[in-house]
């Protein structure tokens, strides 16, 4: 037994890989909670509630790129609909949320209070089940899943590619957005679900909880790299990128790509749904904007961004684009979009591997 | 939930014993095409094709530009459905039903007319990808390996000449190696039926002779559909020749009797 064990932990140590997840989870869940909730405000140190919440929204973007990557930069399709699985998740998340809140609502009712305005007296059925924790967290994989399930299933078979594929996935986008934002379609309108009060009967905006969902990010972010990892190492993520360079070979190799697309499709939007779930708390609200074909637009640009078909790339791709979208969000916001295009122009221009490139060419440079 | 498992069509008019499904080449034809056509936008690139090729035979088929050569392995392979006419695999696999993946599973290996293989991959991985095993997501995700499988993928790499590029991506291979990596997938599948478009094209003299050499050796224990341009490659390896022109069979027979046949060297040889 422990001539095996020492070897793997050995193993395990010098292998640089897993000395990367080690001190992730280390910077995750004790440094920046001490940073944050120990040392004291005002002190060098300190890291504020502000970078938190901006860090756990990265977070989240970083898993729906990780997803986007396995889909676009792996398997060769584009996707402009991921904000919508993000989106789904985050609606079931917050579903469960808004049931949270109890009578504590403005009408003090058991009801929502949009349902209140509506004059609803009971929950539509499919609210049924919601105020379960558990129900809740499997609508959050199971209806981007499914969706994304039966989409594929009829755009693969029918062999929809390239970019009739990317155009049908913004008019799917977008037309749940228009649904979302029907009043009558019982989640919120266009405010959509916000003013929380508790998560599993713990209050919710408290510096403990979000730090808490900070490093539940983190590591559901790391599981979802290494789960990632798995794939695209695996003879199943070669099928994937055998798919996108020769689909054809493919077939006549005798795989059936349809098979191979469809999984990783629906895995890719259960990925971002998670994603979402994980986003609704800590940011407050989930409203139908989240749908908007900008926002899936937004997400193809930091996987080009930060270099396509490089599993870490993606994750620096959302970071940067994020960091930069809230700096001038605060500075210049007429400018962000002006800036974003430029970005994706340059990127796809210059960069056609994005950073993850760059920094390859440059490294190939200097050694 | 998903599984491609191979099930196979139905026989067509199948009285007796046929069994559907399963390859059944007992009466020493492996491959039969009768009175295919195929249309595009009313123009016909093959017209009333039928031809059948022997269990273990090497074919070669000849015939001018737009002769419908690439067309027929495209009917062949799935690829495209002929409009009219049946098209079998043996006895028993109705090839018009069944779909590219199926029809590489039942044992038809084809090679592109412009040499297509796996670019961003390895000429080992490219080798794996084509190995004959179980092709479904599960066993792609978990199966590892085999000793036996890396044997034989060896074992290819050293019939294409390829030993030294095992860890070269495919895509800095030359235009004839590529060529001959794309015949060794072939060969890791193990098909019964191996169906090559132009496969010399592109290769050097000495590539030429070599590849003649292999298919040498392949015939009897595969049976072997090639379409070529190159006439002394043609007589190097033909037993029997099939000249395609228009869309149907103009002439068939030994590589003498369809050279000095007067309406095969006006249409083709003659210029
Ligand atoms: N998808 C298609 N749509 C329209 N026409 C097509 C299509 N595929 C083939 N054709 C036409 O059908 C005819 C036969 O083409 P095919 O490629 O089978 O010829 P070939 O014998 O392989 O010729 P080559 O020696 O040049 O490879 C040609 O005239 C071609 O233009
Ligand atoms: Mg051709």
């Amino acid at each position: 037994m422990s001539t095996q064990y020492q070897p793997f932990l050995l193993r395990m140590l010098g292998n640089s890989r897993w000395t990367g997840y080690a001190i992730s989870v280390i910077f995750l869940c004790i440094l920046i909670p001490v940073l944050n909730l120990v040392v004291p405000e005002g002190s060098l140190l300190h890291v504020s509630n502000y970078t938190v919440s901006i860090g756990g929204k990265i977070l989240c973007y970083a898993m729906v790129a990780l997803a986007m990557d396995l889909i676009w930069g792996y398997t060769g399709i584009l996707s402009l609909g991921h904000g919508l699985f993000f989106a789904l998740g985050g609606y079931a998340c917050g579903m469960y949320l808004m049931r949270q809140v109890g009578v504590d609502g403005v009408y003090h009712s058991n009801l929502p209070d949009f349902m209140v305005f509506l004059d609803w007296k009971t929950y539509p059925w499919y609210w049924t089940g919601t105020e379960h924790f558990l129900v809740a967290m499997l609508l959050v994989v199971a209806v981007p899943g499914i969706l994304a399930f039966v989409f594929g299933w009829f755009a693969f078979r029918s062999r929809i590619k390239g970019v009739y594929f990317s155009i049908i996935t913004q008019a799917l986008t977008y037309a749940f957005m228009l649904f979302f934002f029907r009043n009558e379609t019982g989640f919120g309108g266009n405010n959509g679900f916000t003013d929380f009060k508790r998560l599993l009967g713990i209050p919710i905006a408290t510096p403990e909880m979000r730090m808490f969902l900070f490093a539940l990010s983190g590591l559901t972010l790391l599981l979802m790299l290494w789960m990632s990892r798995c794939i695209v190492d695996s003879k199943f993520g070669r099928v994937l990128t055998a798919i996108r360079d020769a689909e054809s070979r493919v077939m006549f190799s005798g795989y059936n790509p349809l098979h191979y697309k469809l999984a990783i499709w629906t895995l890719s939007a259960m990925m971002c749904g998670v994603a979402g779930a994980l986003y609704v708390p800590q940011v407050g609200i989930i409203n139908p904007g989240e749908m908007s074909t900008a926002n899936s637009i937004e997400i193809a640009i930091w996987v080009a961004v930060g270099g396509r078909g490089t599993l870490i790339g993606p994750l620096l791709g959302a970071a940067f684009v994020t960091g930069m979208k809230s700096w001038f969000t605060a500075t210049f916001p007429e400018y962000w979009l002006y800036f974003l295009g430029l970005l994706f122009i340059v990127a796809t221009l210059y960069l056609p591997d994005g950073v993850m490139g760059l920094a390859k060419k440059l490294k190939g440079k200097l050694l | 939930m998903i599984s491609d498992n191979f099930t196979g069509s139905q026989a067509t008019g199948g009285s007796h014993l046929l069994q559907p499904g399963v390859l059944d080449s007992s009466h020493g034809v492996v491959l039969y095409l009768e009175d295919i056509t195929v249309s595009f936008d009313g123009f016909r690139a093959l017209n009333k094709l039928s031809f059948s090729v022997d269990v273990g035979e090497l074919r070669c088929i000849i015939g001018p530009n737009g002769a419908g050569k690439t067309t027929m392995m495209d009917v062949i392979t799935g690829k495209t459905r002929p409009d009219s006419g049946s098209v079998f695999f043996g006895q028993t696999l109705d090839l018009s039903r069944m779909t590219e993946p199926q029809i590489a599973q039942a044992g038809i290996g084809r090679k592109f007319q412009k040499p297509t293989v796996f670019e961003q991959h390895t000429v080992f991985e490219n080798l794996e990808l084509a190995l004959k095993t179980d092709k479904r997501i599960w066993h792609s995700l978990f199966g590892k390996l085999k000793g036996e499988e890396r044997d034989s993928i060896h074992e290819i790499l050293s019939t294409i000449a390829l030993l030294e590029k095992t860890n070269t991506r495919a895509g800095l291979l030359s235009h004839g190696q590529k060529q001959w990596l794309e015949i060794g997938m072939l060969l890791a599948q193990q098909p019964l039926l191996l169906l090559l478009d132009e496969p010399v094209a592109g290769m050097t003299d000495q590539e030429t002779e070599r590849t003649a050499e292999l298919l040498n050796t392949l015939a009897g224990k595969h049976s072997i559909v090639v379409v070529e341009h190159d006439m002394d490659f043609v007589a190097s390896i033909a037993r029997k020749v099939t000249v395609l022109h228009e869309g149907s069979v103009l002439a068939e027979g030994d590589m003498n009797k369809v050279q000095n046949d007067e309406k095969v060297i006006e249409v083709y040889l003659g210029r």
